[in-house]
């Protein structure tokens, strides 16, 4: 194809996304959109299951049966929902295994909120309200994203992760309203979980790489200072309302503008946890490679198994 | 308490779903595949489903105070009922997968029989996990086909499960006092009627899976009468570590 | 690394109300079976269907997107082939 066809081809690319079509796995499609989605999808699904052990970390230490069925049931959906965006992936030409490879090797991120650790009850609380709070405003643009099977994927997604959030909630009122000493977990954790929270919105609009392309496409829709900006008016109240404070000193209402001001937020911190010096960083690639490299055997032994039975049911055939 | 053999009697069908479920929550995370990660899931949720239904009628019938979690969570390890299999560890794969077959043959006929209950809680509770149960036994049976007869390595170590695991099938069917006074008022399954049927099932399906039917006649026993093996005082730690540490609360 | 990796399966589930089998996503499996397992186990936990199809992706035969245009279009001024185009006075009501 001549530079010109290509430039042709782009054009047309663009203005049917302008024009709010869907690009499917078989249209053209520019490379650099192919490689993005690939990125930003495949980190998208390693951080559901990297997301599924900090909690994972509580499932048998639960305080009641009831609790302890939603957070299997929620840490389950995170799996299912890695797993729809795995397949959404994979229709890009990438497969899971090489995903994984990517992961397991670094070359891959994952949300960065997943290597703090969680080391009281509380943290599950403050993990739906947050966690799953920020990651809902992330999320909830991309189900009108310009690839079909990635906006599929989140509608998916975002239909089922409505009770994540409520199940956070819930434990945290529950222990707002306990003993002084579960009100103190309650604060401990918010404290802890909060201005992780805020980083995992993305850095400042001054230093995203990607902002301007993912708007086009749709990866997008609003800033990372906008999006966060949401996030903290929308929680606010909701901590007032339970009767928690905000680890934030220079947090005020702005009458102006309508919106809270905020203190500034530790971009180092930020910066170290991703690039791997996280509190928990090692101990969360130590899970995920050790997970698969245990379960080799079982998938050589079902794709054995398969194969035998395969071939038996063309011997019977003959 | 009015009604001791009951109670008893619920708590020694409870404790093996409630003991079973904490074994496979420890998995979730960490399976071979995600879709495998989610099917083991899906049974520790069925699981604990029914153990909550189970405990709320014990609680119902000791009527002193104590819930469902008091019930769960409060015991010490000496008045857990369940039987010795269900507390294995999840050693790898294979023995994740042994220990559900070797439990969901014996449940599902049990169940099946529970169905019969003059006791229409009990009865009640059981028609609706029959449905679960059959499926988990179709999946744990699916899955030691898989591992058996898929290859060398998954064979040798599938055998190995079943040949640990196989010392503590015996005690499925050993009766309880709870057991004999609850068979006699028509309430309880009587268990020792299940254990030709059973034998015979598992190894039709081991058979089938080209692994070999453990010829060892020594069995081991004592979690009916709440003597465990050295595993269950960790797997209660975990289980009761909240309501330990901060006694008296809600949640 | 795995000699072979679990092949890619689609999933069509079919729901109560009584519609056709729709496209609900894609899974991994060693074989049918286990992959109408895995679907069950991951696409219907919110009991959202009554019956599963599972069709390995490598068998699904697509249409070409640059056909678009021989494929669909020719379709496009066929209006006669709906009811909107037949023009009847308004006094007949039910047809």
């Amino acid at each position: 194809m001549s530079e010109e066809q290509i430039k042709n081809l782009e054009e047309q690319f663009e203005a049917r996304i302008a024009r709010d079509e869907k690009i499917e796995p078989k249209d053209w499609m520019p490379e650099k959109y192919r490689q993005t989605h690939i990125r930003q999808m495949s980190q998208h699904a390693h951080s559901e299951i990297v997301g599924m052990l900090p909690e994972g970390n509580w499932i048998t230490r639960a305080p009641s049966l009831r609790r302890k069925v939603a957070l299997l049931a929620k840490v389950q959906d995170e799996a299912g929902h890695g797993l729809y965006l795995y397949s959404a992936t994979e229709t890009l030409g990438i497969s899971r295994d090489e995903m994984y490879e990517q992961l397991h090797t670094g070359k891959a991120k994952y949300s960065s909120i997943f290597n703090y650790p969680t080391v009281t009850w509380a943290d599950m609380g403050a993990i739906g309200w947050l966690v799953d709070g920020a990651a809902i405003i992330n999320q909830v643009p991309l189900c009108n994203t310009s690839y079909g099977p990635y906006a599929r994927a989140m509608i998916r997604v975002c239909k089922e992760e409505s009770f994540h959030q409520r199940q956070g909630y819930e434990i945290m009122i529950k222990l707002a309203n306990g003993t002084p000493e579960q009100k103190e977990m309650a604060q401990d954790a918010l404290n802890r979980w909060w201005w992780p929270s805020l980083m995992m919105l993305g850095p400042t609009d001054a230093e995203s790489i990607h902002t301007e392309q993912s708007m086009k496409w749709k990866l997008k829709r609003k800033s990372n200072d906008d999006l966060r900006q949401q996030f903290i008016d929308q929680t606010v109240p909701q901590a007032d309302l339970i009767g928690l404070t905000i680890p934030d000193p220079d947090l005020k209402w702005n009458e102006e503008r309508g919106s809270y001001d905020f203190g500034e937020i530790d971009w180092d911190e930020f910066w170290q946890v991703v690039k791997g010096h996280g509190p928990m960083n090692k101990e969360r690639m130590k899970a995920r490679v050790g997970a698969w490299e245990e379960g080799e055997w079982v998938r050589d032994a079902a794709m054995a198994h398969a194969e035998k039975k395969q071939n038996r049911k063309e011997k019977e055939a003959v | 308490m009015k009604n001791k053999n009951l109670y008893n009697y619920i708590l020694g069908i409870a404790d093996n779903s409630l003991i079973l479920g904490q074994r496979l929550g420890e998995l979730c995370g960490h399976g071979p595949t995600l879709e495998t990660d989610i099917a083991c899931t899906n049974v520790s949720l069925d699981l604990f489903g029914q153990v909550r239904s189970y405990f709320q009628y014990a609680a119902k019938i000791a009527d002193d105070g104590r819930t469902e979690d008091d019930i769960a969570m409060l015991r010490k390890e000496r008045e857990y009922l369940n039987v010795l299999l269900v507390e294995q560890p999840n050693t790898n794969f294979a023995y994740t997968i042994g220990r559900q077959f070797l439990f969901d043959v014996y449940h599902l006929a049990f169940l099946t029989e529970l169905e019969k209950s003059k006791d229409l809680t009990l009865s009640a509770i059981a028609k609706k996990s029959i449905k679960e149960v059959r499926y988990h036994e179709r999946f744990s049976s699916d899955w030691v086909k898989r591992l058996g007869d898929g290859t060398e390595e998954s064979k040798t170590k599938m055998q190995e499960a079943i040949n640990d695991l196989w010392t503590y099938t015996d005690e499925l069917f050993h009766q309880t006092e709870a057991d004999k006074a609850m068979v006699k008022e028509g309430i309880g399954v009587d268990v020792t009627k299940l254990k030709e049927d059973y034998y015979e099932n598992v190894s039709e399906l081991l058979e089938e899976s080209t692994l070999e039917v453990p010829e060892s006649k020594y069995f081991q026993k004592g979690g009916k009468k709440g003597i465990h093996t050295e595993h269950m005082g960790y797997l209660l730690a975990e289980l009761q570590y909240m309501q330990r540490a901060y006694p008296n609360m809600e949640w | 690394m795995s000699t072979k990796n679990w092949p890619l399966w689609e999933i069509f589930i079919r729901s109560k109300n009584g519609l056709e089998h729709r496209h609900s996503g894609s899974l991994h499996a060693a074989d049918a079976e286990m992959a109408l397992e895995n679907a069950r186990d991951v696409y219907t936990r919110r009991n959202e269907g009554v019956s599963i199809w599972v069709v390995e992706s490598k068998n699904i035969t697509a249409s070409n997107p640059e056909n678009n245009g021989e494929m669909f279009e020719p379709a496009q001024d066929k209006v006669y082939r709906h009811p909107t185009f037949y023009d009847l006075p308004d006094e007949v009501k039910h047809m």
